[in-house]
């Protein structure tokens, strides 16, 4: 297997790594969406949503581990990545021109990623686990309706939510097409194509995840 | 030739050897548009030289743009702000009367700066020599146009060919990578019969060659693309990680 860790490891594997992990969160965040829009119509609805998946726990269980490790390795790598290519340009420009030849997009990947992975985090202690396990943070009941309106009531956790999102969105249209290219997937005939759907892709995911909390936000979940 | 000479302000590099804290000097010139930014440097070193002080050491060699010797970071731009222009062919026309211009070298890793605007492009050759040739036959010379190519195949290998190796990718690149470059070099031969013995192994040689050498890694900006002074295609970068994926997945040698 030694050839497999150093493929992985080279500049290519490490490309490699970040555009298959990357693809399979794009899917990931697709299915993740469809689910959330549920509270659009309803405490039932979702409740409801949330029920049929308790029913499936132990297959959502194997399919958290292997989520896990695909953001593992999605953020251990970019961060490698990040740190090294910074060793590698160790002295900057006295004037820098990167605005002129680069989109704001793909180089700020890094910094738009750490957000998200800091919203991440406080999305799973305040959701994942409360859905899971604590229950509403004031009832202690499993009302999983109830525990998104609790936490979209904080102007300030809304705010952070929202932010996020947006910095998901610029993430989300470099690394759309991004992955086609590092797969060696640039045709002149379906590049622009790629390069389109990944902005509409990342345009809907960004509205739509932000959806939620402007919603709650203004209805006060009623 | 009548024009007025254009007045600039430049700030540039000036680094006594590699191991020297180096920093910037002001100099004001007076500069016909028709001189290009390597006259004018040409010009300012003449000067120097007179008033009895070290002229600035820049690289140059044919002034024609396809040698790939020269190259100066302009303003923030490898070869200059003007697009597919190399620096010998950077006309002072394209700057304005009372412009500032910062000239400093290639900033990289890779690229150790050597003296004032020179850097060691040492990096470059180790690829080349680690996989940028095709091995042939010696005897007596092929009939011309033996193999058929089509068409489409001869012009993506020419395109890819015009590389030049300056290294404005790398200089562009904010990870210093050299991708832009190493996958012009296993494009021209990938794309072409010829190429075809060698390509799996090519890749490999190559790409290690980079890593090596202590390039970043690509993230897909495309800056390299928009300042390369030849025009390459990022899809080339494209057929390169494709080629090195099916080499490492699909064929044995590891």
């Amino acid at each position: 297997m030694s050839w497999l860790v150093q493929s992985l490891n080279s500049s290519i594997g490490k490309k490699f790594v970040m555009a298959v992990t990357g693809i399979c969160l794009i899917l990931f965040l697709i299915i993740h969406l469809a689910g959330n829009l549920t509270l659009f119509i309803g405490p039932k609805t979702f409740d409801g949503y949330v029920h049929t998946l308790e029913v499936v726990k132990p297959l959502i269980r194997v399919i958290e581990v292997i989520l896990g490790l695909i953001f593992i390795f999605h953020i251990f790598n970019g961060t490698k990545l990040w740190l090294e290519n910074r060793k590698a340009k160790s002295t900057k420009y006295k004037v820098n021109a990167a605005s002129e030849n680069s989109s704001i997009f793909s180089r700020f990947m890094f910094q738009t990623g750490s957000i998200v992975f800091i919203f991440l985090i406080i999305h799973l202690v305040t959701f994942w686990a409360a859905f899971n396990f604590t229950g509403h943070p004031e009832t202690k009941a499993f009302e999983f309706y109830q525990i998104v309106v609790y936490w979209f009531q904080n102007e300030i956790y809304a705010g952070f939510y929202i932010f996020a999102m947006i910095l998901l969105g610029f993430h989300l249209n470099h690394g759309f097409q991004s992955a086609f290219q590092t797969f060696g997937w640039n045709n002149s005939k379906y590049f622009p194509l790629i390069q389109k759907l990944g902005t509409l892709y990342a345009i809907i995911m960004a509205v739509g995840f932000a959806s939620i909390p402007i919603y709650f936000l203004i209805t006060g979940g009623n | 030739m009548s024009e007025k000479n254009i007045n600039l302000k430049l700030h540039i590099w000036r680094q006594e050897s590699p191991s020297a804290k180096g920093s910037f000097e002001e100099f004001k010139v007076s500069v016909s548009p028709h001189a290009s930014i390597l006259e004018m440097l040409d010009d300012l070193n003449n000067r120097l030289e007179k008033e009895g002080k070290i002229p600035i050491s820049f690289e140059s060699d044919c002034r024609e743009g396809i040698c790939g010797t020269c190259g100066l970071v302009v303003n923030g731009h490898p070869h200059g702000p003007l697009p597919k222009t190399a620096t010998c062919q950077l006309h002072m026309r394209n700057f304005k009367d009372g412009e500032t211009l910062y000239i400093e070298p290639f900033r990289a890793k890779a690229f150790p700066v050597m003296k004032d605007l020179i850097v060691d492009r040492v990096g470059f050759e180790k690829i080349q020599q680690a996989g940028g040739y095709v091995s042939f036959n010696t005897g007596s010379a092929p009939d011309a146009n033996a193999i058929p190519i089509a068409k489409e195949m001869a012009d993506l290998a020419l395109d890819a060919a015009e590389c030049i190796g300056c290294g404005a990718c790398v200089a562009a690149c904010k990870n210093a990578s050299a991708m832009l470059f190493v996958g012009a070099k296993v494009s021209q031969f990938a794309l072409l019969p010829q190429g075809q013995p060698e390509r799996y192994e090519r890749v490999q040689f190559m790409v290690a060659a980079m890593d090596e050498a202590g390039f970043g890694s690509c993230t897909n900006t495309y800056a390299c693309e928009a300042e390369c002074p030849k025009g390459i295609s990022v899809k080339n970068i494209a057929r390169m990680n494709r080629d090195y994926i099916v080499a490492k997945v699909a064929k044995r040698t590891a």
